[in-house]
């Protein structure tokens, strides 16, 4: 597994071109400060807009419970909250990467 | 304070009862676990006695409340003087919306006043920078120019009042906007009283709200304290913060030694300044986590008070007994919260708040049971003053001072403590002081191993958390039904991008270019930067555009990887 | 995958499509008989004019905070410019840790700017070629530099920077015993010598003794060009102006001397080299994997095996022929 770092703060538009041109298997961002519906939004709408649907997205944060569905309803794939084990964000990687590339040799 | 004789048939007795009745007793039931430790990893025996103490000298280690080594307290009667201050963190959305609650909480009697901040406020970002976007107003209150200071303190009289800021990087400009504030509310210089954070080392080990590199953050927090020193005899210029490196996942005895180890290196800076110790040291205040692990916290806070104490004394030749004081504001473990069956927080939130009672703190902030999921909700909040004010007024505690004193697992785990923690100054010191180590990498190599040990612990279930690794029934859904707090985030930035946009083409923009001149050429100089921010924040420059002249002169900051 | 999708790819990534070069460049990484179609294609344009510059030098000397700034400049003058970052930060136990991203994120939007992180794991014998075949499609596609930074240790390494016009060499203040060393190795390969954290007390040392190195030609420069020493601060913005220029100044060197096409020349023979050893090496890799020595006793079989394997190996050769 190669983890690409792009440091903290990064906007939506860096992470997806980020995303792009090292042509990733997963996408994972980590928002405490609140403003995860507003970028969630914002990064979707702009990967979607460049053509890419087979990146998986995760979140890690603190997200309220309200807020959830609407997050998964944007489209990415799995939220984790605190509290959520390494194992269990390792697997979840793992599984998503390998059924990205499975289905990209369909 | 043993006789030896006594202790001597006592060490005869422990023999004894370590061959007779523990091994029966072991027969019976063996113990829960094969190695009982603290969080932090200090081990522990299953009793203490008389032994353990016996070359803890009463008067050197102890002394009495409010005297030297300060252990028991800084103050002679404590809380039977008066209580701790209970200063709950407050400020979100709008200037407007601050300015309500401010108010508000006045009038219930709150006289220390406690702001946060919104992230891009944090970074030193203005609300209409494309940074900002989305963030205006969330986690705290928006505040871009003088204008915003303005409206939050719009009919609060601030000579009565104190606020303290939780602010880094941008302190020298958010003091400004307060002190100008003040200044034209008829406030003179004498009567400003508060708090500026302004602690940028803690920033490099653990909250990462750097902007600048850690040599010029350091000299500009150093200008901060030196102007205030000067200026506003009742400013605390800043706040030496233990917190945030502990819920970055150090260890107590990591939080103990690089929260003391900041607070030597601004000592040195300031001296080097010229500054005489007592001129300034009785200005400097502390900001400690209280985590989970009841005992070794009152440890902590005892130690550090011990040490403080002796490297003011001893290293730097204070004088004044006020310069010997560590004074500090304590929060409970955000960390130790957790999203599953969350209402469990507030019992976790009542054990760590009475640790830092019991250890002798000045102030406490109190979190919210639904903190891992979100700004606390009003429910959340007022729980958590409740739970500070059962501790007060009814269980008795506040009425007498250092009441765990003489327990010999706590005087044994005070020492184990300080001694662990005097290890880390030591290796720091000979690194050149806590810039030198920051630079290197040397305490968030440290706090990213700690924090990555402890994960694994709870994984491999060596540590518990009930809800998490034990007792699991999911359970986040308890908390749907508390009501959030309710902010209309596009309308906050909307209205925040716009009062901009308006300041920007009202105000005198000539003054202002002079102003942020003024301002690059004596940081070019290497000046002290406050009276010219002080300036450039009156002409309405914006907080924006000051941190930008000061990120073009002294660079900004891009963390290398810890791994 | 079939040609379609890859001539696809190819026809958008030469309109700049960043998200076709980006699978363009896994191709080369992962996959060798479209890597082999790709490059195929790229190849068959024999004119190259992309300029192709290393840096190399110490882990933490500012290289990568250094090619940040040199974008930046770069920048301004239309420059097509792409960034392989050949420096895996931390080589995890079944992984790799790439951090030189971080220093150069404020580009990341540029729309002139191409950055790629490789990992030296995962590729095994395969670096060399990935990044030596990442240049030739960067060539292909229009970019007017390619950047390539690498600590510069080991065979794989080496082969990348032999393959760059332009070498420089990042170091910085206080490293008295590091310059020994690098005297003896990567020190003979600069072109241009760069004196980074010379914000820093100790720079003006470091400075006079590289230059004793220099002016007493300790050092000497490749293709007859005398290398030059420059001072620069990354994190504080000075000197980089000085780099740009004599990084442009070093290119009139070697086109003046006609260097610069025969050094695309070796590369793109290094290149068919590269290539077939990969495609052996990877066989091989394979099959000593699977041999079983219990089943096979005896140096004599256990060749014997390896020796039947690798020569099917060499008639697939065919399949792409
Ligand atoms: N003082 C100083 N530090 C620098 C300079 N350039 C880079 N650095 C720091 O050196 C460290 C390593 O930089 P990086 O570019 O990642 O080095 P690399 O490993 O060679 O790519 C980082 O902490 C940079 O901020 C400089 O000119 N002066
Ligand atoms: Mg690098």
């Amino acid at each position: 597994m190669e983890v690409i770092y792009t440091g903290v703060r990064q906007t939506p538009e860096q992470v997806v071109e980020t995303a792009i041109q090292e042509d990733v298997d997963v996408i994972g961002v980590s928002i405490l400060s609140g403003a995860h519906i507003t970028l969630m939004k914002r990064l979707m709408e702009n990967l979607r807009a460049k053509g890419v649907h087979d990146i998986p997205v995760f979140l890690g944060g603190t997200i309220p419970l309200p807020d959830i569905s609407e997050i998964e309803g944007m489209g990415i794939d799995r939220v984790f909250l605190p509290g959520t084990s390494l194992q269990e964000i390792v697997k979840y990687v793992y599984d998503a990467a390998l059924n990205k590339r499975k289905k990209k040799h369909e | 304070m043993f006789n030896e004789e006594a202790l001597e048939e006592l060490e005869d007795k422990i023999r004894k009862w370590e061959k007779s009745t523990v091994v029966k007793s072991l027969e019976r039931f063996r113990e829960r676990m094969e190695k009982f430790t603290t969080l932090s990893g200090i081990t522990i025996k299953n009793v203490y006695t008389p032994l353990d103490v016996r070359d803890i000298d009463y008067f050197d280690k102890l002394g009495l409340p409010g005297e030297y080594p300060f252990t028991r307290g800084i103050h002679a009667t404590m809380y039977r003087g008066r209580l701790w201050t209970m200063r709950m963190f407050s400020g979100y959305g709008s200037p407007e919306d601050t300015n309500k609650r401010l108010k508000y909480l006045i009038a219930h009697g709150e006289t220390g006043l406690s702001l946060a901040f919104d992230y891009p406020t944090l970074i030193g970002l203005d609300a209409d920078d494309p940074q900002a976007c989305g963030e205006v107003g969330v986690c705290g209150v928006s505040v871009s120019s003088l204008k915003d200071m303005e409206i939050i303190y719009n009919g609060i009289d601030m000579s009565s009042i104190t606020t303290n800021m939780t602010i880094n990087p941008p302190a020298p400009v958010l003091l400004s906007m307060y002190v100008a504030t003040a200044e034209k509310q008829g406030v003179t210089y004498e009567r400003i009283g508060g708090t500026t954070q302004n602690d940028p080392l803690k920033e490099f080990i653990a909250q990462k709200s750097y902007v600048f590199p850690p040599e010029p953050a350091v000299k500009i927090s150093m200008d901060v304290i030196e102007w205030s020193i000067k200026n506003l005899p009742l400013w605390n210029p800043i706040s030496i913060s233990g917190y945030h490196i502990r819920e970055a996942g150090a260890t107590a005895v990591q939080e103990l030694a690089f929260t003391i180890a900041d607070g030597i290196e601004y000592v040195r800076q300031l001296i080097l300044r010229g500054l005489n110790v007592d001129e300034f040291a009785h200005r400097l205040s502390f900001f400690f986590d209280a985590h989970i692990n009841f005992f070794e916290e009152i440890a902590k806070f005892r130690a550090a008070r011990r040490m403080w104490a002796k490297i003011m004394k001893e290293w730097f030749n204070a004088e004044k007994e006020r310069s010997l004081w560590l004074r500090f504001h304590t929060q409970t473990a955000g960390v130790s919260l957790t999203a599953q069956q969350p209402f469990n927080n507030i019992v976790r939130t009542t054990i760590e708040a009475l640790a830092a009672v019991l250890g002798g703190t000045q102030s406490l902030h109190t979190n919210s049971l639904d903190e891992p999921f979100r700004v606390p909700s009003e429910f959340g909040a007022k729980i958590a003053l409740r739970t500070q004010q059962i501790i007060a007024y009814e269980t008795g505690v506040a009425d007498v001072v250092d009441p765990l004193a003489g327990s010999y697992y706590i005087e044994w785990l005070t020492d184990e403590i300080e001694e662990q923690a005097w290890k880390y100054i030591d290796r720091i010191e000979k690194m050149g002081g806590m810039l030198e180590a920051v630079k290197k990498g040397y305490p968030q190599r440290e706090v990213t191993e700690a924090s990555y040990r402890f994960q694994k612990e709870v994984e491999e279930r060596k540590k518990f958390i009930v809800g998490v690794n034990i007792y699991v029934e999911g359970g986040e859904e308890e908390i749907r039904n508390v009501p959030l707090l309710d902010i209309n985030q596009e309308e906050i930035e909307r209205r925040q991008v716009e009062r901009l946009r308006k300041l920007r083409m009202e105000r005198n923009n000539e003054a202002v270019q002079s102003a942020l001149n003024k301002l690059s050429k004596a940081a070019s100089r290497n000046e002290n930067i406050m009276p010219y921010v002080l300036d450039a924040v009156k002409s309405y420059a914006t907080l924006g555009e000051i941190m930008n002249v000061l990120k073009e002169v002294y660079g900004i900051w891009v963390e290398p990887p810890i791994y | 995958m079939n040609n379609e999708y890859l001539y696809e790819l190819i026809e958008k990534a030469k309109r700049n499509d960043k998200g076709s070069i980006g699978k363009l460049l896994t191709i080369l990484e992962s996959s060798p008989p479209e890597a082999f179609k790709l490059l195929d294609i790229v190849l068959r344009e024999t004119k190259s004019k992309a300029h192709v510059i290393g840096f190399t030098g110490i882990p933490g000397s500012g290289k990568s905070t250094l090619i940040s700034k040199l974008l930046s400049f770069y920048k301004k003058e239309n420059c097509k410019i792409a960034v392989i970052a050949i420096d895996p930060t931390s080589p995890l136990s079944r992984g790799a840790f790439l951090g030189d991203r971080i220093r150069m994120q404020e580009h990341s939007l540029a729309p002139n700017v191409f950055i790629r992180s490789v990992s030296t794991r995962g590729l095994k014998g395969g670096l060399s070629f990935a990044g030596v075949a990442m240049i030739e499609v960067f060539d292909y596609l229009g970019y007017d530099k390619v950047f390539i930074e690498t600590v510069g240790i080991g065979q794989a390494e080496t082969d990348i920077m032999n393959s760059a016009h332009t070498i420089i060499v990042v170091t910085m203040p206080g490293i008295g015993d590091e310059i020994q060393a690098l005297k003896a190795g990567v020190m003979e390969i600069g072109d241009i010598y760069v004196l980074n954290k010379s914000d820093k007390e100790e720079s003006q040392k470091t400075f006079e003794y590289l230059n004793f190195v220099i002016e007493s030609n300790e050092l000497v420069g490749r293709l007859g060009w005398r290398p030059k020493l420059l001072k620069t601060s990354a994190l504080m913005n000075y000197g980089i102006e000085d780099v740009m220029n004599a990084i442009e100044e070093h290119l009139q060197y070697i086109i003046e001397h006609r260097y610069f096409d025969s050094k695309a020349y070796l590369r793109r023979k290094l290149l068919v080299k590269l290539f077939i050893e990969k495609l052996l090496i990877d066989k091989l890799e394979l099959e000593f994997e699977r041999l079983n020595i219990e089943e096979t006793p005896g140096l004599r079989n256990q060749l014997n095996v390896l020796r039947e394997k690798i020569a099917s190996s060499l008639k697939e050769l065919e399949l792409y022929i």
